[in-house]
């Protein structure tokens, strides 16, 4: 455990110094090419805005009328017993099909529940460590015409299964369940 | 898929609220969601910047060159069809090590190169092969060393430690990629079985 938590603290500070000393021993100009790819950052976050704010309004009428605490009143005794929590199955359900919309969710969970809260928690790992398999599945297969899939979107499905397993795990045994 | 989602969720939404009388929270909570989204993209801007700046300088300073090679050993085992010299291991590896670092703009195009070249070692039919399966299960299992946008969402949010779930998204996210590979093992196997 408190080797993981040294990764945590350690890992973005120690790239950063390995890169910069790295760039300067191999004689790169580092701070132009740190500005260069800078730009394709802000890029990237403003092309992200009409993703995010059609997924949240989206969320935020299904919250807002109740559906969601409806749908919850429903099948979280169940999620509960078998130790799932049950805000987090929207996200779940929606992770493989698409980043954009599950970046949303994770906000949203982060906003409500609180960043350093159980599910807030679970929110953040789960979106750092699995990978849109519809995504990734429309496009790459897509791109080269591959039309039979044989058992890549079982695969997929049932790795993403096992990762939203493996990280409420995680999160519980690290952080404990609250 | 998303788009069913998408009106599914707003659709039932709205239906909901004019049986329940919820309108007016509904009619609030469409500008809130929208201004909430926008602000959220702005404060991603940050960390994208910084993050992407210094992958920049990785990558002129030939370091993302250095892990791909690094890795290569262990690529192989895990695509046992492929022939090592092949150019679709490079692709697969640079693919890897995009995603690894969250260069997912460059991931992307790296991931259909790849897939390109399965499918010419395949001989060039519309069928998934083996290793194509396996590139994808591994994709979608990604491995992430840090998860940049996360931590930019958590710190919007005011976490006491944003960079907390760096080390539990990497205990998470290396565990999901073995179980990928077991997985794909498994399927394979199977198909052989049966022939």
């Amino acid at each position: 455990m408190e080797i993981i938590s040294g990764i945590s603290l350690w890992i973005i500070p120690v790239m950063i110094g390995f890169i910069l000393m790295y760039g300067t021993f191999k004689k790169v100009p580092t701070y132009e090419s740190f500005v260069d790819g800078g730009k394709e950052g802000i890029k990237i976050a403003v092309s992200i805005i009409p993703f995010l704010v059609g997924m949240l309004v989206s969320i935020s009428i299904f919250r807002a009328s109740g559906a969601l605490e409806y749908l919850m009143s429903w099948i979280g005794p169940g999620l509960l017993a078998i130790g799932v929590p049950p805000e987090i199955l929207p996200l779940a359900i929606i992770r493989p099909i698409s980043g954009t919309a599950a970046l949303g969710m994770t906000s949203d969970l982060i906003a409500t529940h609180g960043p350093d809260s159980f599910l807030g928690r679970l929110a953040s790992v789960l979106q750092g460590s699995t990978d849109t398999t519809f995504y990734v599945l429309t496009v790459y297969f897509g791109a080269v015409g591959i039309r039979k899939m044989g058992d890549a979107l079982k695969v997929g499905l049932w790795a993403d299964l096992v990762g939203i397993i493996v990280a409420i795990i995680v999160v519980t045994l690290f952080f404990g369940a609250n | 898929m998303v788009n069913y989602i998408w009106v599914g969720l707003t659709i039932i939404g709205l239906v909901f609220a004019a049986i329940n009388g919820t309108m007016n929270e509904v009619n609030e909570a469409i500008f809130k969601g929208a201004a909430e989204a926008v602000t959220l993209c702005i404060s991603l801007i940050s960390v994208l910047v910084f993050w992407l700046g210094m992958m920049k300088i990785a990558e002129d300073s030939g370091l993302l060159n250095k892990l791909t090679a690094l890795f290569k050993p262990f690529v192989r085992r895990i695509f046992p069809d492929v022939p090592s010299n092949h150019p679709a291991l490079g692709y697969i590896l640079s693919n890897m090590i995009a995603n690894m670092f969250g260069l997912g703009n460059a991931a992307t195009p790296l991931g259909i190169k790849a897939m390109e070249q399965l499918k010419e070692l395949n001989g060039g039919i519309n069928e998934a092969s083996r290793s194509m399966v396996t590139f994808l299960a591994l994709n979608t299992a990604s491995v992430t060393l840090v998860p940049t946008m996360v931590i930019a969402i958590r710190m919007k949010y005011e976490s006491v430690s944003p960079t907390e779930i760096v080390g539990p998204t990497l205990v998470t996210t290396i565990l999901s990629a073995i179980a990928a590979i077991l997985i794909d093992r498994f399927f394979y196997y199977r198909r052989i079985r049966k022939g």
